[in-house]
């Protein structure tokens, strides 16, 4: 039981959640919220099979996300005209043999050489189709999309789907179930195969493994993927339109994923909530979300290149050895002058945006309950101060951290001699 | 007809040219450093911003060589702050951080010059018609494009091989450990390369925004061009960038002019596609609506069957 | 594993709490979805600030109802149709149920799904979805819903305008159409030539292309095409950049042909444009900036002139969108002739109200929830003349009008069955 639990817990845990967060959280939105994180979530630990596993940087693969929903939406259709006698519960995986048969031509063509060879294929592909997206109507819908109604006759389940709440189940299910696949695919004889034709290609090549078949391999799985978060997305939103295979889709997952952590299973997932997250709510918040997300993705690239997964997965083997308590004194004091740049560094972005988007720059502007003119020289010179003093005391406390760290590593060495 | 094919190739020669201008500096940046700098567009509207803030000011003389300085400047400062540091870390955080950063800039050109396009017009001493032929006319401004870009290949390809620092320059494209066993400062190098290739990127700029448009989507809508001509030339090959983008200007230029659609080419062979299914689209659309698509499909072409471009020396 | 789950779960449903808005009574509210982001948020954000002034103006004179506000709150949709359903949701929450849209026929027509999928899903608690700016004719016509209010004339109607003054235009023999190479560019293709077959039979269209979408840098060789063709009048539906490069590219070699545009004269377009458009440049508008000068009229210079003080950063971004203040005030009006905020009785209010703009009777036809309005074609013209007083953008370039159009020759036949709502 205890293995059982150890073995299977998480994903026990991960259905728990998942059945109970609509009851905690009930408003539409949310919900929302809820579907377009779990459609995410499968996206990019697709696209994570590229990237991590496969050492394959993609600048395309909303290509196969989108192709996967388009089909989808078609099949639909055809179900609601009663031509097709499919489920809907099913319909994600119209969506992932789309995105399969897809992937398997695509990743054919592109996968002989991999890094930046690879990349600009991937780019030049992406371009190619989201171009021809708006020329060829007939698929792709024009402009206005292709939509359907997902409250069909055929179904598995006792749902119609008219609810929200009934897509989240469904969106959840799918998310689970590919998730585990994806899990479980990398620990297959192919998803090693993959690490290692990611880390040397030429022994790999050596042993008698044939690279590009494997990565073509590797590559068409992570379409199929693609290819079902696709899927969702049509019963989802009803709608699809070309944007879906644009340059925009494709930079965004990536963003999800290096964002969430490349080096872990997880990471992902992580990414994608959080950038999902952000991208609906933060958008709300302030104008200026463009400019906060770019600065903490290259904040992220520039020190913490392994994502938040790896930062978690740093302290695991500190937290094992029961040595947190000696690095959180350390995060505490970093913690301070970090908030205090953040917030020099928000007022002043934010003063600049109310100056010259907002709707009357002569208003005040109202930040942390106090409210102030944009043009105020005091708010500008504590805006300045605070980043400043700041960045003075985040430098001294980075010094601290890294101090810290290294007698934590110290100690966890001679524990282990 | 001549009429149409002259100044068809008049006007080739001054987009291929722009193009060159653009993408000699990331040729030069990503033979030597590896680096497929996503933010190199991102100073190309940098150099038309400043540009007009200056030419504002100042006028369009001094805009046309401080504003290329200025970028140049930036960029070895992105170089020596941000890529440096990132190195470690492999080319895909680089790159990663080369996207980021393009971002950034987007928003903060944003933020002081507005969302919309600026007033960035033709300085009033190259405001006039050159010469008109039969009825078409040709811009003292186009011509002036024209000569700029000529020069600044020449400059480049004198500074690449008549100089020291264009010597080291050249040896890193090829062979850059053994520079850097020799004992040259490779860092140096790269800042400078890097500032140099953005300064000519911010030069683009400072006569593209006024032949183009200035506003903040000019960067994105240019970006990916840059890489085909890259792609398709070669890697370190400044001839190779400079015949790659006149090809693909032409491409752009005279595909406009040819009325077929991929469904007569069939026919013509043999085949008749069937009107109707989910592709028919495909076969109604003509050559000429499909100039700017042809750059992509001939890059992904170029990548899959001759990797090193048209006059690269080695593969990536 | 388990912990970090949950605490990553736990400090997203904490942010989540925070982000959600505090609710403010005794308004009435409309949500205003548009990109407030992103490469388009600089015509989203003009767009808010034209509702904003137009409810103040409303608000000052005591609003609706006998003194409720009118409250404008702005979505951003980052001109994506699945922002755009995931920011309606969020509308939907925050209890708000007018909705106002204009950018991009990609997010009407998801909206207009979405509002009617909502409505038959929810009945009791309907949305109204009022359409600024997406103007496919279909969407009054076989996609035509009850919930659904056009303010701005559609493709067919725009071309109607054009190809009217076109039929007068006795020296316009030769025709090239231009457009992008997407559904709104095919529709811009088709109506005209057969209008123009109808209207103009004599005339010769001698060229009909498309040019993908945002791509092209330099226009001269399609230029070179118009000018090989021997055409005389230009028909595009170009917007944006496409529309400025094309007109840049004619000038420079010097293409002596008149266009006619439906968004030549949009916003950014003075400025990119400028003085090449000056006397060939003519756009199809409901208004523009020197009608009021033109037509003497004081209210709406006073009207414009507001504007310009408050909101146009000192006019760099003027008032634009004519039809704003005439849904703005036909929304009031609705209002209190409903007596209500309810979705359906407003809905039914606005069908076939007539309604007085400063420049003659516009109708909301109740067949179709098209407003038939005056169209106006105006040519780019020097400012800081006698007759034209006022320059767009400071570019140093205005409107002239070239002809009125009648909102009675606007008005086309439509094929809309709308499905009603049991009263």
């Amino acid at each position: 039981m205890l293995l059982f639990m150890r073995r299977y817990g998480i994903w026990l845990a991960a259905v728990i959640v998942c059945v109970v967060l609509p009851y905690i959280f009930t408003s539409r939105l949310s919900l929302t919220l809820f579907c377009q994180m779990g459609i995410a979530l499968i996206f990019a630990l697709s696209y994570n099979m590229l990237l991590g596993q496969g050492g394959m940087l993609s600048f395309g693969h909303a290509v196969f996300y989108g192709i996967g929903g388009f089909l989808a939406m078609h099949a639909l259709n055809k179900i609601s005209g009663g031509t097709l006698p499919l489920p809907i519960e099913l319909l994600p995986l119209v969506g992932g043999l789309g995105g399969l048969a897809a992937g398997i031509v695509f990743g054919w063509l592109s996968t002989e050489r991999s890094g930046t060879t690879f990349a600009l294929i991937s780019l030049g592909i992406g371009e190619l189709i989201a171009a021809s997206a708006l020329m060829l109507p007939s698929f792709f819908g024009g402009e206005e999309g292709i939509s359907a109604n997902r409250m069909v006759q055929t179904t598995l389940t006792g749902f119609r789907f008219g609810k929200q709440i009934e897509v989240y189940f469904l969106i959840a299910f799918w998310a689970i179930v590919s998730a585990a696949l994806m899990y479980l695919h990398t620990k297959t004889p192919l998803g090693r195969v993959a690490n290692a034709v990611r880390d040397n290609p030429e022994r790999a090549a050596f042993i008698g493994y044939n690279t590009r078949a494997v990565r073509t391999l590797q590559f068409s799985l992570s379409a199929f993927f693609a290819g079902i978060a696709g899927g969702l997305f049509a019963i989802n939103y009803e709608i699809i339109t070309a944007e879906t295979v644009g340059a925009l889709a494709s930079g965004s997952v990536l963003m999800m994923t290096y964002v969430g952590g490349v080096g872990h299973f997880f990471g992902p997932i992580l990414g994608a909530i959080l950038v999902t997250f952000m991208q609906v709510s933060l958008a709300g918040i302030t104008h200026a979300w463009l400019l906060y997300f770019g600065l903490l993705f290259v904040g992220m690239v520039l020190w913490a290149p392994t994502g938040m997964a790896g930062i978690i997965m740093m302290h695991e083997p500190v937290w094992k050895a029961g040595l947190m308590k000696r690095l959180l004194p350390s995060y505490l004091l970093i913690a301070l002058p970090s908030l205090v740049m953040f917030v020099g560094v928000m007022i002043l972005v934010e003063i600049n945006y109310h100056l010259s988007l907002s709707i009357n720059p002569e208003a005040a502007l109202q930040l942390f309950g106090i409210r102030f003119k944009a043009q105020s020289p005091v708010a500008w010179s504590t805006a300045i101060l605070l980043a400043a003093i700041g960045f003075v005391f985040f430098r001294a406390a980075k010094r601290k951290v890294s101090r810290s760290w290294d007698e934590v590593t110290q100690t966890m060495k001679g524990g282990a001699v | 007809m001549f009429e149409y094919l002259l100044f068809s190739l008049l006007n080739t020669l001054v987009l291929g040219m722009l193009f060159f201008m653009l993408s000699s500096g990331l040729t030069l940046i990503f033979s030597m450093m590896g680096v497929l700098n996503f933010a190199h567009a991102s100073f190309y509207m940098l150099g038309a911003y400043f540009g007009y803030q200056i030419s504002a000011v100042f006028g369009f003389g001094p805009a046309l060589l401080l504003a290329p300085l200025a970028v140049g400047v930036l960029g070895a400062l992105v170089e020596r702050y941000g890529l440096r540091s990132v190195h470690k870390y492999g080319h895909v955080a680089e790159l990663l951080f080369t996207v980021g950063l393009a971002f950034i800039i987007e928003e903060a050109v944003n933020l002081i010059w507005g969302r919309n396009a600026v007033t960035y017009p033709v300085p009033n001493f190259l405001d006039f018609s050159l010469f008109t032929l039969f009825t078409t006319s040709f811009s003292a401004y186009r011509a002036f494009m024209l000569l700029i870009s000529v020069g600044i290949f020449a400059g480049v390809y004198l500074v690449l091989t008549r100089t020291r620092i264009g010597l080291i320059i050249q040896a890193s494209l090829t062979h850059p450990q053994g520079v850097s066993a020799l004992g040259h400062n490779v860092p140096a190098v790269f800042m400078l390369v890097f500032g140099g290739g953005s300064a000519l990127a911010g030069l683009a700029g400072v006569i593209g925004g006024i032949f183009l448009i200035t506003e903040p989507a000019m960067a994105a809508t240019l970006g990916p061009i840059v890489f085909v001509v890259i792609v398709v030339g070669g890697m370190g090959s400044l001839t190779g960038a400079l015949v790659a983008s006149l090809l693909l200007a032409a491409i752009q230029t005279f595909a406009v002019g040819i009325d077929v659609s991929l469904g007569d080419i069939f026919a013509r062979i043999g085949f008749q596609m069937s009107p109707g299914g989910l592709l028919k689209d495909l076969w109604r659309i003509k050559i000429s609506h499909t100039g700017p698509i042809l750059p992509y499909l001939f890059m992904v072409l170029m990548l899959m069957f001759r990797p090193k471009g048209l006059m690269g020396k080695r593969e990536s | 594993m388990l912990r970090r789950w949950l605490l990553s779960l736990t400090s997203v449903a904490l942010l989540m709490l925070m982000a959600l808005p505090v609710m403010a009574a005794d308004t009435i509210k409309i949500a205003y979805i548009d990109p407030l982001s992103g490469a388009f948020a600089g015509v989203g954000d003009a767009g808010l600030k034209h509702f904003q002034y137009n409810a103040e103006l409303i608000n000052a004179k005591g609003g609706v109802l006998g003194g409720t506000k009118l409250e404008i709150v702005p979505f951003d949709n980052k001109t994506s149709a699945q922002d755009s359903l995931i920011q309606l949701k969020n509308v939907i929450d925050q209890g708000i149920r007018i909705i106002t849209q204009g950018n991009g026929s990609n997010v009407a027509g998801a909206l207009i799904e979405a509002v009617n999928k909502h409505n038959e899903r929810n009945p009791g608690d309907e949305i109204i979805y009022l359409n600024y700016a997406a103007v496919t004719p279909a969407f009054t016509n076989e996609q035509c819903s009850f919930w659904h209010f056009r303010f701005d004339a559609h493709v067919d109607m725009k071309i109607a305008a054009i190809t009217d003054y076109i039929k007068e235009q006795k020296k316009v023999k030769k025709v090239y159409l231009i457009n992008m190479d997407y559904v709104f560019g095919h529709s811009v293709s088709d109506a005209s030539k057969a209008m123009l077959k109808e209207k103009r039979p004599d005339i010769q269209i001698v060229g009909d292309t498309f040019t993908p979408m945002g791509k092209v840098k330099d226009f001269s060789p399609y230029v070179a095409q118009i000018k090989a063709s021997g055409a005389d009048t230009i028909i595009t539906g170009n917007w944006g950049a496409d529309m400025s490069l094309l007109v840049k590219a004619a000038k420079d070699a010097g293409l002596k042909a008149q266009f006619h545009t439906f968004y030549g004269g949009g916003l950014g377009a003075p400025k990119a444009i400028g003085a090449a458009g000056i006397g060939i440049l003519n756009h199809v508008t409901e208004w523009h900036i020197n009608l009021n000068h033109e037509e003497k009229n004081k209210q709406d210079e006073e009207f414009f002139l507001g504007y310009q003080a408050k909101y146009s950063g000192g006019g760099e971004v003027p008032y634009y969108y004519g039809r704003i203040r005439t849904q703005m005030q036909m929304l009031a009006a609705a209002i209190d002739k409903a007596g209500s905020a309810d979705a359906k009785a407003i809905a039914l209010a606005l069908e076939g109200m007539e309604h007085e703009t400063p420049y003659g009777t516009v109708t909301m036809r109740a067949e179709d929830h098209q407003l038939i309005q005056p169209l106006y074609i105006s040519v780019y013209a020097k400012a800081g003349t006698d007759k034209v007083k006022y320059d767009a953008e400071n570019s140093g370039v205005g409107f002239s009008t070239v002809k009125r159009i009648e909102a009675a020759a606007t008005a086309m036949p439509t094929t809309c069955k709308m499905a009603r709502p049991s009263k």
